[in-house]
């Protein structure tokens, strides 16, 4: 079979190609190549014929090789230039549009190109292939409506055309080039301009630039290029602390690290930061809603603790960049410093003390409570004796009380209804008086109690008095001389206070805040305040005379007091305690009480030691032989100390607030010089209530019991024992 | 006479230096100032006398001691950030001109400089750095979890990533993991790096939101710093314990080999593997911390030597002073703590955070893996049935395994805190968790200790074994004993009514005999009180301060207890109210 083929393609190979004929629209493509559109227009429709072709030439080849055989004849040539002529100018449009017309398009005269009557059925068609010789180089043009039968040239040309060879067969693909411009040689050059100068010199500009270059790198400016290495970005590690065992430090490298302050670590977390923490670490709705008001910095926790029930469940921290960055902040912008955190155990800093169980005797619960009454008790005293007590209250009633069995014995009312500032026993155990500070007078009191024979022999002492004529001029030049007041003394003879026990009365010019005993019981000490220089006053009883020790006195005196053995008298203003010699008539002595305002002053029976009460809750004790300023200030009370007191025998002594509280202690003053006094407290004595914030008003001890009596703002004395 | 002295020509005024003018001294801008400050570690000093330093002035200012600037004018880093300066100035002017080519010779001529000398300066020894580590990596471990959106250099967040691992890698070949804490805020961990605590902090594995409230400038200049330091900390680490630094997994080519029997899984895991390349995959099972690192051949010598040691020290232990034996107990907790998870085999779930529970288990000492397609460097799949313990956070829904405990990720780490492997009821899957509890917590002197870490001390002293056998069973007993409780005293009560109601009854006309004083016999207890009180009283005023702070700090602590006691009991009480109603309408049904 495809011996046969190649012979009839043989034969047909003289057959002249017919372009115009084959391709009758598209003739003048072939000239404009250039155009790729209509160019894969052409190839498609080639293509598509080549199918046809192919085809029909497969069919044929079944069919019959016989037929083949024969030339064709040229009738079929003659059919074919008849319709040279006849061309379609519609274009390369679908021809399925001329579907519904009569005509397929217009010619190139601009008439109308009919349909040729064709109507074939299947029967004609298959005649038609039977009968027809050149059915299988028939071809349907479409845009014409004919059959055209193929020319050998035309199957020829679609032969190259499948092999992929030159369109036309004339053509070799391996011409020997010739060179067109070259090939012939000219005698005469294209331009005849003579070559510039320059063309033969180097250039200067060139020689500057390498110049430059030349010196930029002799200059170490130009470097060649760095071989790339990714190696080098990343840093290179090494063991950086290799030489430094060997290597000593230089000095200001030491100082700079001894300088260092290492930053403090952050905090570690507890159990509220858990992701489950413990149910009792929960906040609860208030205390969220407390934490979400309140300022950043005021806040303990930087977050509201959660509960999550599983691991899964915990979300991203949503501050968590911002913590670290604060803690960047931290160690960059924050000034170090050393803090030095003390770490003691808060039991060595109490001080061993000897045990008050070891101290005993001293008063440690109360046994008798003196009710009677009707206001604050301002002061009380114990009669050298320690069988009686006189206590005297706001409301002018002075009461004499046994102290054994808490009855009151007298009660001395008739001295008006104004507070009894001060009461006090004279100390001489052979008389039975009292004094009583009361407005301006000192009102001295046989309150007659106790042993009969010394009162009525006090009495008989009172009245034998005989006062001396001069006596009274000297008191009159005195006060000149003074220029104060000279109080009179009046004897109180007759009638119901004499009957109450009134004696004497000294009138002052001012109010009496303060009376005290010398302690052989002859001279009183008095304090008026507010009275100017005279602010001090001293009575003789035996003579019944005052005087006014001090010409001039500075600040205002709160409380005077005698030195038990030596002619020395303590007075106390609001800061100082002055020690004047009474014989030599000077200051030896000038106390620095480090308080604000002395409320009390008590003195040690030996006369050296010196218990100064405050109202700013301090309790100073003075060692006069070892300085002006306290050995020991004790501030036993929360609140203001009313007084303080001394036992006379033994070792203690006390002090009464407004606190309500008496803190009884221990205050050992040794014979040996050398040591000093030993101050513990001992007991604090509970029994008093605070009324209109006042508390205990006034204390003393039993004169040879230790025993103490406090008198309050709470209408009662107590005794404790 | 002399001349007349000048006010603030000396003293305090002489030793200080405000900001800015130290920022003229030195000649930079402020940021530049910032950034060696930050990398030198300078920081201001607040003057006693701020008035006088301040030259009468009351302006609020910044001081830096004069001396530590004067220290600063020496540093040569400071020629480079002029350097870096002059870099960007021609860089901006060559791509304004558009001259590429000198744009980039610029370019590649950029300055870059070392500061290895300030980290040899801030730690002049091994140990300070090591002191110094906590910062440094929770700052890194930070940044190895900040994406690379080019807000900050991505070889910055590669090396954090690398140096974090490379810590972890040396943390588990020491086993020097002491404690571990999840908290809201992250994964605390605690070692003990040459006998140093080193705490650090890992935020959970979720994306972080970009602040915008945070300066990240000053943030990548700490990391600078960090990182530097790390690395030759990271170095000395390795050397110390005969490691290579870059770490090495030894013989990576055959771990893909020996891991997997089953043929399929094996080309699913080379699919896997083939997702990254050789470079990357080398890093990644380094990151994976499952492999032990490859150490130096002489390792073996030095661990021979290590057990001789032991020996030595076997006979040296008999003449030990007692304090001497206090240390030798501790340490063997700590060995013993070190060995936690030795011979367990554990898996986890894909919903467990790989990373740190790898590093907690491999840490004492526990085997670990993975699914396959969770990550790379799986060395078991979950079928094997040497498997102890799985690790799930979720409900179950496949078969369990019979021959393996099913527990919650919290066992691990207060297992780890409690220094023994706690048992496992309570922690199963589905179970309602015991309190996760601070390992960090002081519990001296009277402070708060919940009942959850009394009985984990109870268990460690091995006292009560079964203490956590069945909290159900103990409350259901407890709840029977209640009610009979209940039942019997109601019984009382009403006993107690009767007889009082008798009592009323009886006439009271009658003389009762007089009842002692109670106050004047004080039992011992309270004169002891007194007595201190007294003595109290006479602390001298300068000590009574401090003892009156020391005393408050006391009764503040003690108050603060004493709340979180109450609330804890009311929480208990309630829980068991509802409890027995549910139970009692459980009955009634």
């Amino acid at each position: 079979m495809k011996a046969k083929k190649r012979q009839f393609l043989e034969e047909n190979t003289s057959l002249s190609l017919n372009q115009e004929s084959l391709f009758p629209s598209k003739g003048k493509l072939d000239i404009d190549d250039e155009d790729s559109s209509d160019e894969s227009v052409v190839e498609s429709s080639d293509e598509e014929v080549l199918e046809k072709e192919t085809e029909y030439f497969n069919k044929l080849q079944a069919k019959s090789a016989q037929t083949i055989e024969k030339p064709y004849s040229s009738d079929v040539d003659d059919d074919v230039s008849d319709d040279e002529d006849l061309r379609n100018t519609v274009g390369n449009i679908p021809m399925e549009w001329y579907e519904n017309f009569p005509h397929i398009g217009y010619d190139l005269d601009g008439r109308t190109i009919s349909k040729p009557i064709r109507n074939q059925d299947e029967l004609d068609k298959f005649l038609d292939k039977m009968e027809n010789k050149n059915y299988w180089r028939t071809v349907h043009d479409k845009q014409t409506g004919r059959d055209h039968v193929l020319t050998s040239e035309e199957l020829q040309l679609i032969q190259r055309l499948k092999k992929g060879s030159f369109y036309t067969s004339g053509i070799d693909p391996h011409e020997p080039y010739v060179d067109f411009f070259t090939h012939e040689k000219m005698i005469h050059p294209v331009t005849n301009i003579p070559e510039h100068k320059r063309s033969f010199t180097p250039s200067i500009i060139e020689k500057r630039k390498v110049g430059k270059l030349v010196h930029a790198i002799k200059m170490g400016w130009l470097k060649p290029r760095k071989p790339k290495t990714d190696e080098s970005e990343e840093p290179k590690f090494y063991d950086l602390w290799e030489e430094t065992e060997s290597k000593t430090p230089t000095n200001s490298e030491l100082a700079r690290q001894k300088m260092a302050i290492p930053a403090p670590k952050t905090q570690l977390p507890g159990h509220e930061a858990s992701y489950n923490p413990p149910p009792e670490y929960l906040p609860s709705q208030e205390e969220i809603d407390k934490w979400k008001e309140d300022d950043e910095d005021e806040r303990k926790l930087d977050f509201i603790p959660e509960k999550f029930d599983s691991l899964r469940q915990v979300p991203q921290y949503p501050t968590f960049i911002q913590e670290r960055f604060s803690r960047c902040l931290d160690l960059y912008l924050c000034p170090r410093q050393r803090k030095m955190k003390v770490m003691v155990n808060p039991e060595e800093l109490i001080p061993n003390l000897p045990k008050p169980k070891d101290l005993q005797p001293f008063p440690t619960f109360q046994a008798l409570c003196y009710k009677g009454h009707k206001a604050m008790v301002r002061t009380i005293s114990v009669d050298s004796t320690g069988q009686w007590l006189a206590s005297g209250s706001d409301d002018g009633i002075i009461r004499v009380w046994e102290v054994a069995t808490s009855r009151c014995l007298r009660e001395i009312t008739t001295l008006g209804d104004q507070p009894v500032k001060c009461v006090s026993w004279c100390p001489n155990k052979s008389v039975c008086l009292l004094a009583v500070a009361l407005e301006n007078k000192i009102v001295i009191i046989n309150p007659s109690i106790g042993d009969k024979l010394i009162y009525s022999a006090t009495d008989s002492l009172l009245q034998s008095f005989q006062p001396l004529a001069d006596e009274e001029t000297t008191n009159k030049q005195e006060s000149e001389k003074s220029n104060a007041v000279i109080p009179p003394w009046k004897t109180v003879e007759t009638g119901l206070p004499y009957q109450d026990g009134q004696r004497l009365v000294i009138t002052h010019p001012k109010d009496v805040s303060k009376v005290t005993w010398h302690a052989k019981g002859d001279y009183l000490a008095c304090v008026v305040p507010g009275n100017g220089h005279a602010q001090v006053f001293l009575h003789q009883l035996t003579k019944q005379r005052s005087q006014t020790p001090f010409t001039k006195c500075k600040g205002a005196v709160q409380s005077v007091l005698f030195h038990p053995t030596r002619p020395f008298l303590f007075v106390a203003t609001q800061q100082y305690v002055r020690v004047y010699n009474l014989v030599k008539q000077q200051l030896t002595k000038k106390l620095m009480a480090n308080s604000k305002w002395i409320s009390s002053l008590a003195i040690h029976p030996g006369g050296d030691n010196l218990l100064v009460g405050s109202y700013d809750c301090r309790l100073s004790w003075f060692d006069m032989d070892l300085s002006t300023k306290p050995y020991k200030t004790m501030r036993y009370h929360k609140r203001a100390i009313r007084s303080c007191c001394y036992h006379p025998k033994y070792p203690l002594f006390a002090s009464g607030g407004d606190d309500g509280n008496v803190v009884v202690s221990h205050g050992m003053v040794y014979s040996d010089l050398m040591q000093n006094p030993l101050i513990v407290p001992v007991k604090v004595l509970k029994g008093h209530k605070v009324e209109r914030n006042l508390g205990v008003l006034d204390c003393c001890f039993h004169p040879h019991q230790p025993w103490i009596f406090s008198s309050a703002a709470d209408k009662t004395i107590r005794l404790f024992t | 006479m002399g001349k007349i002295k000048k006010k603030y020509e000396a003293g305090a005024a002489t030793q200080y230096i405000s900001r800015k003018q130290a920022c003229r001294k030195l000649q930079l801008s402020l940021a530049d100032f910032r950034r060696l400050c930050i990398l030198k570690g300078i920081y201001p000093h607040e003057p006693v006398h701020k008035k006088r330093v301040n030259k009468g002035s009351t302006t609020n200012k910044t001081f830096y001691f004069l001396k530590d600037i004067q220290f600063l004018l020496h540093e040569p880093v400071i020629n480079k950030f002029r350097e870096y300066k002059i870099y960007v100035r021609r860089l901006k002017k060559a791509e304004a001109r558009l001259e590429k080519g000198i744009a980039n010779h610029i370019r590649e001529n950029k300055p870059t400089y070392r500061i290895d000398h300030i980290v040899r300066e801030r730690y002049p020894n091994f140990i300070d750095a090591v002191r110094d580590l906590d910062d440094a990596l929770c700052m890194c471990f930070l940044f190895a979890t900040l994406p690379k959106s080019g807000r900050l250099h991505i070889q910055t967040i590669d090396l954090c990533r690398k140096l974090t691992v490379e810590f972890m890698h040396y943390v588990i070949a020491t086993r020097s993991l002491r404690k571990v804490f999840v908290s809201i805020k992250g994964f605390y961990f605690q070692a003990e790096v040459m006998s140093q605590p080193v705490t650090w902090i890992i935020p959970h594995s979720f994306p972080h939101n970009h602040p915008t409230d945070v300066d990240f400038r000053v943030m990548s200049t700490f990391t600078e710093f960090y990182t530097a330091m790390l690395g030759f900390v990271l170095y000395k680490l390795y050397q110390t314990q005969n490691l290579h630094y870059p770490p090495r997994i030894p013989l990576l080519s055959n771990v893909n080999v020996t891991l997997n029997d089953d043929n399929k899984k094996r080309k699913r895991k080379e699919e896997i593997q083939s997702l990254c390349d050789e470079n990357e995959k080398s890093l990644e099972v380094v990151a994976s911390l499952n492999m032990p690192l490859a150490q130096f051949q002489d390792a073996n010598d030095q661990e021979e030597d290590a057990a001789a040691d032991e020996e030595v020290q076997d006979l040296l232990k008999e003449g030990l002073t007692e304090t001497q034996e206090e240390d030798q107990k501790k340490s063997e907790d700590e060995i013993k703590q070190r060995k936690l998870f030795e011979g367990c085999k554990m898996f986890l779930s894909r919903e467990v955070p790989r990373e740190a529970m790898v590093f907690i288990i491999r840490s004492f000492g526990g085997e670990v893996s993975w699914d396959i397609t969770a990550g790379l460097g799986s060395t078991f799949s979950i079928d094997d049935e040497k498997i102890t313990h799985q690790i799930v956070d979720r409900p179950m829904n496949e078969k369990p395994y019979i021959s393996r405990y099913y527990v919650q990720p919290q066992w691990i780490f207060d297992s780890v805190n409690a220094k023994m492997q706690l048992p496992v009821k309570g922690y199963l899957p589905g179970d309602v968790l015991p309190p996760h509890l601070s390992p960090f917590v002081n519990e001296e002197n009277g402070a708060y200790v919940p009942p959850e870490r009394q009985k984990v001390i109870a268990l460690q002293r091995g006292e009560d074994p079964g203490i956590n056998a069945d909290e159900d069973e103990l409350s259901e007993e407890d709840e029977s004993e209640e009610e009979q409780e209940e039942e019997d005293g109601e019984g009382d009560e009403e006993n107690v009514e009767e007889n009082i109601d008798e009592e009323n009854e009886s006439p009271v006309v009658a003389i009762t005999p007089g009842k002692k004083d109670v106050d004047r016999k004080l039992n011992p207890d309270q004169i002891a009180a007194e007595e201190k009180r007294l003595a109290v009283m006479m602390i001298p005023k300068k000590q009574r301060r401090l003892y009156e702070k020391i005393k408050y700090g006391e009764r503040r602590k003690k108050r603060e207890a004493e709340q979180l006691t109450q609330k804890r009991k009311a929480i208990d009480d309630e829980k068991k109210a509802t409890r027995k109603k549910e139970k009692r309408r459980k009955r009634a049904a």
